[in-house]
């Protein structure tokens, strides 16, 4: 370190004790084993989190969230503003890269067991942090006032609607009224720039926080291994060892947006209009696909419930199990896991993926 | 003085009151705050529109078996000139999920693009996940006009 940055350093450790700092960086180890690639999806969610909120902060300098307004000033932004289409394609295109991380990210943490005690928590905080990134992508994708937009808007609050008891209410709150009208994209809007980051700033915290605290998860069969001798235990310091391969990936990361947006510009499409059918292949981004496929699947009735409500049902009862695992998983510890909670992971992205690829075809 | 060690016990009748009070203060403050904010966000009820009737499209302006859509009051409504070419109006409102349906020539029959639901020119739901038919209107042709009307 060079005089001046040690001199600042002394200067900061006499006031607050910057010593502090220096110990909660050197307090974080990255275990080194045959899984550890899995370590770098969490980072990378995190940087495209930051990527969008610098990206989302320039959008806002000429988005507007109006009806009349808003297709057009995002045309305006792609086709008049210098480099408009740069940003608007990197927020599009690293917000997908953020839910496809996230995706990776959870699903390692399943399969490598690391929400077993004591990380529960870390668990639930960063499956609400994964709902919360799929609210941001479904309020986000409104904002353009686009023809396939407005329809996946009309769908999403319509299954919210037909929720028993709360749907009617809950419906008009997503849509501030009966329909979807400019007051479904002023609330939009709301939810995607202020309701949203602020949650997630304050779960990202918690989620962060938690991490730092309990450090890194071995998983259990790693765990095994070393205890029995026939893996030495291995681990790099997180600062600066691992942030400088994470920066690697961060650095890519950057790279392959640029490349993508400069290659496969967002489209815009066509404007919304409340009086046009809905267009013939009309399908929600690429993470809703294995729900939007169920529904298509679904009669009208089964037995005597609706069927969409029971995909509804079906859906949301998965998915608070899912948020529950921790809970539930109460054989898995330390080299142990559950061979029943790893085939129910199996057959999840097994359906998700069946499901999408049907939609797609 | 002593604090008691268990706080519920040592409590007086007196003290027992201010912590009522006191409580009953606080929760009633936070309804009066949160009541507000509740119905702040529920917007108001739009009126609906009261006119039954609406002059949907020319007669000339439909060929046999295609569709329009038009507005009637605040929603979509589909009206549909048949092979036969005869004028038959439906609410264009999907009954599954509320998208906006649209007259298929080659099927002869009203096709919901969104998760491929199927009605036939009577507005019954006869295929896909649509569970209630789509409401029908009446059709009048007064001159050149095509009118339709919510029926009563």
């Amino acid at each position: 370190m060079s005089g001046l940055s040690r001199k600042a350093l002394t200067w900061l450790d006499e006031r607050f004790g910057a010593g502090t700092i220096e110990d909660f960086l050197r307090h974080k180890i990255i275990p080194i084993h045959r899984h550890s690639i899995w370590y770098y999806f969490g980072g990378m969610t995190l940087f495209l989190f930051i990527v969008q909120v610098l990206t989302g902060i320039l959008l806002l300098l000429y988005y507007r969230p109006t009806p009349n307004d808003a297709f057009e000033s995002v045309q305006y932004m792609m086709t008049q503003v210098r480099f408009g289409w740069l940003i608007r394609s990197v927020h599009s295109w690293s917000a997908n890269l953020m839910i496809f991380t996230a995706f990776v990210h959870m699903f390692s943490v399943y399969f490598l067991k690391a929400y077993r005690k004591p990380r529960e928590l870390t668990w639930v905080s960063g499956m609400l942090l994964l709902f919360i990134i799929m609210g941001f992508g479904f309020s986000g994708y409104l904002l353009p006032w686009n023809t396939l937009a407005f329809f996946a808007t009309k769908v999403g609050t319509e299954m919210a609607g037909s929720l028993p008891i709360v749907g009617k209410w809950f419906l008009i709150f997503l849509r501030g009224g009966e329909e979807v009208t400019g007051a479904t994209l002023t609330r939009f809007f709301g939810f995607h720039v202020a309701v949203l980051p602020g949650l997630a700033t304050v779960l990202l915290a918690i989620h962060l926080m938690l991490v730092q605290q309990l450090g890194m998860s071995v998983p259990p069969g790693v765990e095994r291994a070393i205890a029995e001798g026939r893996e030495p235990k291995r681990s790099m310091p997180f600062f600066p060892n691992f942030l400088l391969r994470d920066m690697i990936g961060w650095y890519a990361a950057l790279g392959a947006l640029g490349a993508l947006a400069a290659i496969f510009p967002w489209e815009l499409g066509a404007k919304a209009d409340p009086f046009v059918a809905a267009p013939a292949g009309i399908r929600p981004e690429w993470y809703f696909l294995f729900m939007f496929q169920t529904l298509k699947y679904l009669p009208a009735k089964v037995l005597f419930i609706d069927g969409e409500l029971l995909g509804i049902f079906g859906f949301s009862a998965a998915a608070l199990v899912w948020v529950a695992v921790p809970f539930l998983d109460r054989h898995v510890g330390f080299g142990r896991t559950t061979r029943f909670f790893t085939g129910a992971g199996v057959f999840v992205i097994g359906y998700m993926l069946v499901f999408s690829w049907l939609a797609l075809r | 003085m002593s604090v008691p060690e268990n706080p519920e016990k040592g409590v007086q009748p007196g003290r027992r009151w201010v912590n009522i009070l006191l409580g009953g203060g606080l929760a009633a403050s936070v309804v009066s705050f949160i009541y507000p904010a509740l119905r702040y966000i529920i917007p108001p009820a739009i009126a609906e529109s009261t006119s039954r009737s609406v002059v949907a499209a020319k007669a000339a302006e439909l060929k046999n078996n295609t569709g329009k859509i038009f507005k009637f009051g605040s929603k979509p409504a589909l009206l549909v000139r048949t092979a036969e070419g005869t004028f038959r109006a439906f609410t264009a409102v999907c009954t599954h999920l509320n998208c906006t349906v649209q007259y298929r020539d080659d099927l002869h029959q009203i096709w919901c693009a969104c998760h491929n639901g199927l009605y036939d020119l009577e507005g019954r739901n006869v295929s896909g996940p649509p569970p209630r038919p789509l409401e029908v209107f009446e059709v009048h042709v007064q001159g050149e006009d095509v009118v339709v009307e919510r029926k009563a």
